[in-house]
């Protein structure tokens, strides 16, 4: 590699994690500013969904997600020990069948399950469904601990973090901007798509895996955090409104989750919340180099799936000036 | 020509802007279907602090009329609280006015409609009703000052086409100088064609095309299926009959054949 750089990161959500981890762990005395006073406070990382599942994302994101996707679950299972890699199911309900056809026609190595195959996989979903595509290769994680983890893996590699802090850093050879929508001031086109989730403890339910359930209007995902915890999410809206969560929106997600399983009449509410997701008109991440400054942004709603491999990206640019054509963008008008 | 309250649009293919998979395949289907009018549903919220803004700024990019619906209204109360802040917003007084019965079936509400499109209108509204066929319900529209109307061709997403013809044609007959476009249920081209055949003046539709596996291929698609089926109105189908009709004069060939077999 070439001689070690002082470099400084902005923005200490998911991607400026693991930007300051990958470039921390190839020798370089790293920074990572964030202008929150306390950790996460402004960021929507906490908001996501954690599910690793490049395949079925590929329902409705660009082939991109899918490439990158793959290395960055490997990427997570060789750093984080809380990986759970247990594949991911998607149901519909029987008069929306045509959904799971037009799932399974838009992405690519799901496996149709029988009601048997799926009561084998989970059991409280087989005799409800009768039917689920089944993506064998998927995996999710806590955020919450995922985040954790990541803030005490940067501390042991030497990454000095300094919080409550706004302003662009001086006299760093490099810096690296992964601030999500709050770098807009410089990247014009970047919107906010918000998401809304739900929070719930639900002991009694015994779901291992991710959950898609498909409806035209309300769809939902479910995935389990252990210890009787889902996360319930998300809707899409495009508004950059980081609020609380509506009644309509939470109606929405509670209502999608007792139809997965009405054992969730008996679950706790323990968090409703919004987190607004960075995304390009394309919806499609971007690198954008320029002289001393590179921007990472526009991860919209795969920020844990592909900040490892982002990550990696930037920093192999660092080191070797290597280009992947798929994401780097020197374009000023593309911003 | 297409003419909507004093405008005119060459494309007779209206495309509403929900479901696609970034913006950008949006713009692209939009620039494939040569439609000059899209649809946007506001949610309320995103209205109140402009926090939609982004997004709509992408629709405004797209240098089409913009029209937008009161999408997700269940009482005429909540459409014209819709429809006003959809005026402010985008500054127009079009407004495509949804009043949905039944969140499962998603069923205008033509009492509702009309109440809404009265008040509507009143206050200087150009209003598009989504309604369904049916011609009290259409007149009265008609009677509260909207002068284009929105029929169904079945439920809103079902992509089950023109499933009642027969009445689609009555109203086509009974209305024959409003603007009609079909409005929800469109799943195929052939389905956005047959409609124009019948003498529709235009289609709109959204979900055949957002959620086609290619949906810009298949705006272009649409656009030359609403195209064949505007030529062949105009140029006069011919009328089914019950028997063979021959193409080529029959003169000089024998009426009957002599059966050498038997």
């Amino acid at each position: 590699m070439s001689a070690p750089l002082s470099i400084a990161i902005r923005g200490a959500g998911v991607v400026g994690l693991w930007q300051a981890l990958t470039l921390a762990r190839r020798g370089h005395r790293v920074t990572l500013t964030e202008r929150s006073t306390e950790r996460l406070a402004d960021a929507c990382s906490p908001y996501a969904g954690a599910m690793l599942a490049p395949r079925c994302e590929e329902e409705s994101a660009e082939p991109i997600v899918r490439e990158f996707g793959e290395r960055g679950i490997a990427l997570w299972k060789a750093s984080y020990p809380g990986i759970v890699a247990k594949g991911s199911l998607v149901v519909a309900p029987p008069r929306d069948r045509a959904l799971l056809d037009r799932f399974a026609r838009m992405t690519q190595g799901a496996e149709r399950l029988d009601s048997e195959a799926l009561a084998a996989l989970e059991p409280e979903l087989g005799p409800r469904f009768g039917t689920a595509l089944y993506y064998p290769g998927e995996a999710h994680l806590n955020p919450n601990a995922a985040l954790t983890f990541l803030f005490e893996e940067i501390e042991k590699a030497g990454v000095v973090l300094q919080l409550d802090t706004s302003e662009a850093p001086q006299g760093a050879d490099l810096v690296i901007d992964c601030r999500g929508l709050a770098a807009k001031d410089a990247l014009p086109t970047l919107r906010g798509v918000r998401g809304e989730r739900v929070v719930v403890r639900a002991p009694e339910i015994t779901i291992n895996r991710p959950v898609r359930l498909l409806h035209p209007r309300f769809p939902l995902y479910l995935v389990p955090w252990g210890d009787g915890l889902f996360m319930l999410g998300a809707t899409v809206i495009e508004s950059e409104d980081a609020g609380p969560a509506t009644l309509r929106s939470a109606l929405e997600l509670l209502s999608a989750a007792y139809a997965l399983d009405p054992a969730f009449g008996e679950a706790e509410i323990l968090a409703l919340g919004a987190g607004v997701r960075p995304a390009f008109p394309d919806n499609r991440p971007r690198i954008i180099p320029s002289r001393g400054y590179i921007y990472v942004n526009g991860l919209y709603r795969h920020g844990f799936l592909l900040a490892p491999v982002l990550a990696e990206l930037v920093a192999d640019y660092v080191d070797t000036g290597a280009v992947d054509p798929e994401v780097f963008v020197a374009d000023p008008a593309q911003r | 020509m297409l003419e909507l309250y004093g405008k005119r649009f060459t494309s007779r293919m209206l495309l509403g802007t929900a479901g696609y998979s970034s913006p950008d395949i949006l713009r692209q289907a939009v620039e494939a279907s040569s439609a000059e009018i899209v649809t946007v549903s506001l949610r309320r919220e995103s209205a109140r602090a402009r926090t939609g803004q982004g997004f709509w700024s992408l629709i405004e990019e797209l240098g089409c009329r913009v029209l937008p619906n009161t999408a997700g209204c269940h009482t005429a109360k909540e459409a014209i609280a819709t429809a006003q802040m959809a005026r402010e917003l985008f500054g127009t007084n079009w407004i495509k006015l949804e009043v949905i019965a039944n969140d499962d079936t998603l069923q205008p509400d033509l009492f509702g409609l009309v109440e809404a499109a009265t008040v509507l209108t009143a206050e200087g509204f150009d209003v598009l009703p989504y309604t369904t066929e049916d011609l009290s319900a259409a007149e009265r529209l008609v009677a509260a000052g909207c002068s284009v109307l929105m029929p169904w061709a079945s439920p809103i997403g079902s992509a089950r086409g023109l499933i009642n013809k027969t009445a689609l044609q009555s109203m086509r007959a009974y209305f024959p100088d409003t603007p009609l476009i079909i409005d929800a249920g469109i799943g195929t081209p052939s389905h956005a064609s047959e409609a124009m055949e019948m003498g529709y003046d235009a289609v709109l539709l959204n979900t055949a095309v957002a959620k086609a596996g290619d949906p810009v291929k298949m705006a272009e698609a649409f656009a030359k299926a609403v195209e064949a089926g505007r030529l062949a109105f105009e140029a006069g189908l011919i009328e089914p009959r019950d028997m063979a009709s021959p193409s080529t004069p029959v003169a000089g060939t024998p009426f009957f054949k002599i059966d050498h077999a038997s």
